[in-house]
């Protein structure tokens, strides 16, 4: 199915989908979520049954802050579909999609890990690429790099990267 | 504690079942680098596996976010170790679609030429670890040695034998050096020996076969709902190669098949990835011809390409004389522009996209934002390791420990690329 058709028949129940370079991208509020990718993924036209990947990005001083984005792919037809979830500064959780997609576990907890966004339901919410002790959601935009007391040279300071990214 | 116990058997004439909990790794030979798995055991078998992972995290993505969008390629690169091409050209390709680029054909043609190259001497690195963790230890050697000749290429083009840092934004670094067809030529005559070499040594092996042949075995409908891809969802039935089904860089072009075996086990595994290098070894043949035709190797666009003109000189890669003498002396606005576009780089239009390529462990995939600066504004790497990686406890418990080795190994995990 070509992004257009595929936009197309998404469109035709969830209207807020956007064809930009080739990319279906359908924004959900998050209580559509679990409804939205079990339909996707049963319907025999779309069988967007594959999930690639899991992930956020931040917009400090924006409403909603957080976006979670989730890439998901159809085998039988090979298209792809994005997933876009907004979520406020001050309630930044949403169901966790791993009752659907096993796959999620690993992708949801290094998004918690980055971002501190809480996905409820989640087996087990831990950590994953940071230590456990860590404090701070290092991906969001108001961390800095660096800036941290280091675990090596005696605990030497790293001090953060004055270079902001715009 | 330890007096109860022997009181107890002693008294009962049974024999108390307990469970041990076994660290293996991070530091262990044959985790691939720094993984640990909590392993608990009942005697051999393992009843639950938990892999931990993290202890190579070095902020790749975060590290992105804070310089240009050409600096990038040298962070993502550092990914996953064993397949540099492939993190560079994903990249790539995703800043290219967000700039309604294109590379030359011939930018595209190395680039695969490359990658192909890469998916030899990754798959070349899986097969001598593999070997050396079942005890087959003169195949670790015989893997090491043909991969040393394709780094060997990679320094004569790259300048570097691995973080290469080589695909560039709208094209390639510089094209090959004079004798450089001449030298994968060379390999490639010599590759199909070796792998059938590589065949005679192992798959008639009884203490091989053992090992592998119905061990870690992950049925595609597992497979797919841990999102695992590459030879590990290949050998379990499911036909999914990016290469083929959603074309990158010309692939669609190239004559290649697609090998997928039913069995899902590490024997299956290891079949598959022989099969992959004869196939590369294809790709690479076809794209050598492509070569011989010359053509640029980088976009004309000066407000895309890198402003520069390297060549191998007897002290390594630097920019030619002639572009330096142009710059310093004859025009003040190459100047400027070379200054432009090394210290604030190249600006992308507002977006997002998602890009997979087929890495040797599966679907790599980078989900590129840009808020219409001069960096990115995100930059994950979707690595096939970290997901693949999900599907461990799945194929360990229940089974011996000294099988966990051969399930990690069939996995083909490499840490730079999990832990980022």
């Amino acid at each position: 199915m070509r992004v257009t058709e595929l936009a197309e028949r998404v469109g035709a129940r969830y209207p807020h989908i956007v064809v930009a370079r080739d990319e279906a991208t359908l924004t959900l509020d998050r209580d559509e979520l679990l409804g939205a990718l079990g339909a996707l993924r049963d319907d025999p036209e779309l069988r967007l049954g594959f999930l690639s990947s899991v992930t956020a990005t931040d917009r400090p001083g924006r409403d909603p802050r957080f976006w979670v984005a989730y890439e998901l792919y159809s085998l039988e037809h090979r298209h792809r579909l994005r997933l876009k979830v907004g979520l406020a500064e001050d309630d930044a959780s949403l169901p966790s999609v791993t009752g659907l997609f096993p796959t999620a576990d690993w992708l949801e907890r290094e998004t918690y890990d980055f971002y501190g966004i809480v996905f409820d339901g989640h087996p087990d919410l831990r950590r994953i690429l940071l230590p456990d002790e860590w404090e701070g959601w290092p991906l969001r935009k108001t961390e800095e790099l660096g800036g941290v007391n280091t675990r090596f040279h005696g605990g030497a300071f790293i001090p953060p990267v004055d270079r902001r990214s715009t | 504690m330890s007096q109860h116990r022997e009181a107890d058997v002693l008294s009962t004439g049974e024999v108390r079942q307990e469970t041990m909990v076994v660290n293996m790794g991070p530091q262990h030979p044959s985790t691939h680098g720094v993984l640990r798995l909590l392993l608990e055991l009942d005697g051999e078998t393992v009843v639950t596996c938990k892999p931990i992972i993290g202890y190579l995290h070095t902020g790749i993505e975060k590290n992105t976010e804070y310089r240009t969008w050409q600096q990038g390629v040298a962070f993502v690169t550092r990914a996953d170790y064993l397949a540099p091409f492939f993190n560079e050209t994903a990249y790539c390709l995703a800043v290219e679609k967000l700039l309604g680029v294109e590379a030359p054909p011939r930018a595209q043609v190395l680039r695969v030429l490359f990658m192909e190259m890469n998916r030899i001497a990754s798959h070349l690195v899986w097969l001598a670890t593999a070997g050396m963790e079942l005890g087959a230890v003169s195949v670790m050697l015989y893997g090491f040695r043909e991969r040393e000749t394709i780094l060997d290429i990679f320094e004569a083009a790259t300048g570097l034998r691995m973080n290469h840092a080589y695909v560039r934004i709208g094209g390639v670094l510089m094209d090959l050096p004079p004798d450089g067809l001449d030298a994968i030529g060379d390999f490639t005559a010599m590759m199909p020996g070796r792998i059938r070499e590589y065949e005679n040594l192992l798959s008639r092996n009884p203490i091989w076969v053992e090992r592998n042949a119905g061990v870690g075995v992950l049925p595609a409908e597992d497979a797919l709902g841990l999102g695992v891809t590459g030879p590990v969802l290949r050998s379990a039935g499911v036909d999914k190669d990016v290469r083929r089904d959603e074309p990158y860089c010309g692939y669609e072009t190239y004559e290649f098949d697609v090998p997928v075996r039913e069995a899902a086990d590490c024997y299956a595994r290891f079949e598959l990835r022989l099969e992959e290098m004869r196939q590369s070894l294809r790709i690479i043949e076809q794209s050598l011809e492509r070569l011989a035709e010359p053509g640029p190797v980088m976009i004309e666009d000066p407000k895309v390409a890198w402003p520069a003109r390297l060549e191998v000189g007897p002290d390594g890669i630097g920019n030619a004389p002639s572009y330096i003498t142009h710059i310093m002396e004859e025009s003040m606005e190459a100047l400027i522009h070379h200054f432009k576009m090394v210290t604030e780089g190249v600006s992308v239009p507002a977006g997002e996209v998602y890009v997979p390529v087929e890495s040797p462990r599966g679907e790599l995939g980078l989900y590129v934002v840009s808020d219409g600066g001069h960096r990115p504004y995100r930059v994950k790497i979707r690595d096939p390791s970290f997901v693949n990686l999900q599907s461990v406890p799945a194929m360990v418990e229940g089974g011996l420990v000294a099988d966990a080795v051969a399930v990690i190994s069939s996995l083909d995990p490499v840490m730079g690329g999990v832990d980022r």
